[in-house]
């Protein structure tokens, strides 16, 4: 069935829910370069009243990705909870959008809500919200999570400590992670990207993170964001792995581009649950997304990149995450081209996230061939903070220097939380507290119990 | 500092900076970065900026890879321009229409391509030093080498197409990284066994960060070279052959 909206004298046709959904979203170029954007300003607001007028009935009658053809629309279909989204059933995707506003979506009934949408519902809602919506409507969804602490609780902002160094390091990946802990970084957790994906090089990291953890005794947990197979490799060497860390997508396609499957996954999880390693619960697994990933695969199937991303979050879901991160501007400006777009972008993700009951943070993030600086940062770091992002990355000085791209510096988290009074996790802020680092850092010292040689820099 | 300059906390911990090319110790003022950091920050991305837009001097290439004794052939994607490079990088996947033509028949090879990807500045310092290193190993091994190509406004999977067409057994992708503010001439390397259009990355295996700073062109040949053995033992590259070369050293205790 098609869909058809007239706006100023045109009568616009979208033949199917996906072309509607791609012809709503908001302009950015990575649509533009999939030929799926809307051809003018009008056609957008044309596809975006018919979107507005779709029952959210309607989604569970046409997939956007065949059901036979693809398993992230199985596990999306199949996991659907029909009692749950009895609350909304009656309403059209506007009307959604009017009822998500309102005081009745409150912070729980948003959480009862999760298992009854699906990623192409709260996509389509997301389309036709202005930012402020987005925060708004983020700022209700409560979704906490926990390893050895607590993230996501309300008035609190985590941070992943991302200490990459270009060739591994060890002393170079220990001193970024000493200067991370002294601005207050690290409670979402210790997350090294390895420059390389070998097998030793991926057991010794995770044995440094593993030893400095250790050491300082520090309430939080790391990972060496390997592929899965890697870390999967790992454990059975006995490594000390906390979490299972893997980049995902919204197809079956984009997920075999990154050489993993559902199966896949539900195996390494099983694998970490094995080590019984968390002391305060057991999500364990971190994930990885970004727009765009599906199209530069060639696996989106026709579909916006937007809605791809949503789809990649019924995947995090399926595995009770401990952190999923849109990582919004590292994929290129050929996706998202400049400040504007990545702000839009970054601020959907993390809605739509929330939404469906992710422990949601950004990689608030550009890279040197996109149109952004740091006052884009700012300004996304700032609207998410508002919104209650669960965590945002802290990198020395904002540059990592071994991805070659800007985030947000262990100082923007510091910025970020004094701006809106927030605190690290409560078990961290604990340990903050006992290792008296707030003094320290403010003398520019490093506390006697954080000595450098117990991370191996003497 | 003067009297009237706002108080800025010293660094103290500055010693961290011995261990590592990153930010570390910036200090801070208030929350925020000192204003010397902050405009050394800003530097480095007006520098990095301006490197985005730097082109590969196919002459000069062709003069440093000469002593290698190798054929070098040059070609093109089907970007006609930088800006077009940004936005459209299936047309950087793609040989500019008749460049197909110029690329002989070396079946069963290792296929060398060049090709400026983001940054062109590395890979002109780099790529000549890489395959130098490499080409003894290659040889001692009796590892068929075909000419070099080197490619414009290139991505990644044009290698595909090139390899494919040439019926090389491997290709490997020596290719400009994104810059970033601390490397704004980093190489990347990527080897692909059996190219062809179609290929997907997870198919590939990656060695980034050859540069001043991350690998020498030789630490990243050596490593290109084990790969290269492992792929053609196990008929395959991507995540399913990993990098299991050991390693000098261990942990510190």
């Amino acid at each position: 069935m098609g869909f058809a909206q007239a706006v100023g004298g045109t009568r616009y046709l979208f033949p199917d829910l996906r072309t509607l959904l791609a012809r709503a979203t908001p302009l950015r170029s990575g649509d533009v370069l999939a030929g799926l954007a809307a051809g003018s300003a009008q056609e957008r607001v044309a596809a975006q009243r018919a979107l507005a007028d779709l029952p959210l009935r309607h989604f569970l009658d046409e997939a956007v990705i065949p059901y036979e053809e693809d398993e992230v629309t199985r596990l999306i279909l199949d996991r659907h909870d029909a009692g749950a989204f009895a609350p909304v059933a009656p309403l059209t995707v506007g009307g959604f959008r009017d009822w998500l506003l309102s005081e009745a979506a409150s912070p729980a009934v948003l959480a009862a809500l999760r298992p009854g949408l699906t990623p192409e519902m709260v996509a389509a809602v997301s389309k036709i919200c202005r930012l402020q919506d987005l925060v708004a409507i983020a700022a209700k969804c409560r979704v906490t999570t926990r390893f050895r602490n607590t993230l996501g609780l309300p008035g609190c902002l985590s941070i992943r400590l991302q200490p990459n160094d270009p060739v591994d390091d060890p002393r170079g990946v220990a001193a970024a992670i000493l200067d991370g802990l002294l601005l207050g970084a690290g409670d979402a957790v210790i997350g090294v990207n390895p420059a390389t994906d070998s097998i030793e090089t991926t057991i010794r990291l995770i044995e440094l993170l593993d030893a400095v953890r250790d050491r300082y005794a520090i309430p939080t947990q790391s990972c060496v964001l390997a592929h899965v197979t890697t870390t999967l490799l790992a454990i059975e060497r006995g490594a000390p792995v906390d979490l299972v860390f893997q980049s995902i997508g919204g197809t079956e396609a984009a997920n075999r581009s990154f050489g993993v499957s559902l199966a896949l996954l539900r195996e390494a999880r099983e694998a970490a649950l094995g080590l019984r390693r968390g002391s305060l619960g057991n999500d364990l697994m971190y994930f990885e997304t970004g727009q765009g990933s599906a199209l530069s695969a060639e696996a989106h199937h026709g579909c916006d990149q937007q809605t791809v991303e949503a789809r990649a979050y019924a995947v995090a879901r399926e595995f009770s995450p401990l952190l999923v991160n849109s990582v919004v501007g590292f994929i290129g400006p050929e996706y998202l081209f400049d400040g504007k777009q990545i702000t839009r972008a970054g601020l959907e993700d993390h809605c739509c996230g929330k939404l469906l009951g992710l422990p949601m943070g950004v990689d608030v993030c550009y890279t040197n061939h996109a149109e952004a600086d740091q006052d884009d940062v700012d300004a996304l770091l700032t609207l998410l903070g508002v919104a209650g992002v669960t965590y945002i990355m802290g990198v020395p000085g904002a540059d990592d220097v071994m991805l070659a791209y800007q985030s947000s510096s262990f100082h923007d988290g510091r910025y970020l939380r004094a701006a809106l009074g927030k605190r690290p996790a409560p078990e961290f802020a604990a340990w903050m507290e006992r290792m008296g680092l707030e003094a320290a850092s403010g003398a520019g010292e490093l506390p006697p119990r954080l000595a450098p040689a117990l991370a191996g820099l003497a | 500092m003067s009297a009237a300059d706002p108080p800025v906390t010293p660094a103290r911990w500055s010693e961290l900076r011995r261990f590592t090319a990153a930010r570390v110790a910036l200090g801070r003022a208030g929350n925020g970065l000192p204003t010397a950091a902050h405009l050394d920050f800003q530097e480095a991305h007006a520098r990095a900026r301006d490197a985005v837009h730097s082109a590969l001097d196919p002459a000069a290439l062709e003069a440093a890879l000469a002593p290698l004794g190798l054929p070098v052939l040059r070609v093109a994607s089907q970007a006609p321009d930088r800006r077009s490079y940004l936005l459209r990088p299936d047309l950087g996947r793609r040989l500019r229409a008749g460049d197909r033509a110029l690329l002989p028949a070396a079946p069963g090879s290792l296929l060398f391509v060049i090709a400026d990807g983001l940054c062109a500045s590395g890979v002109q310092a780099q790529a000549p030093a890489v395959i130098g290193h490499a080409l003894p190993p290659l040889r001692q091994a009796g590892i068929p080498v075909a000419p070099i190509v080197l490619a414009e406004q290139a991505r990644v999977a044009l290698g595909d197409e090139i390899g494919g067409a040439m019926g090389a057994r491997l290709v490997a992708m020596l290719i400009g990284e994104r810059p970033g503010l601390t490397a704004l001439d980093s190489l990347g390397l990527y080897l692909t066994y059996a190219p062809r259009p179609g290929r997907s990355d997870a198919e590939r295996n990656c060695i980034s960060n050859i540069r001043p700073g991350g690998l020498s062109p030789g630490q990243g040949a050596g490593k290109l070279v084990w790969l290269v053995r492992a792929a053609l033992g196990q008929g395959m590259t991507g995540v399913a052959l990993k990098d299991e070369q050991p390693l000098p050293g261990r942990l510190p205790p």
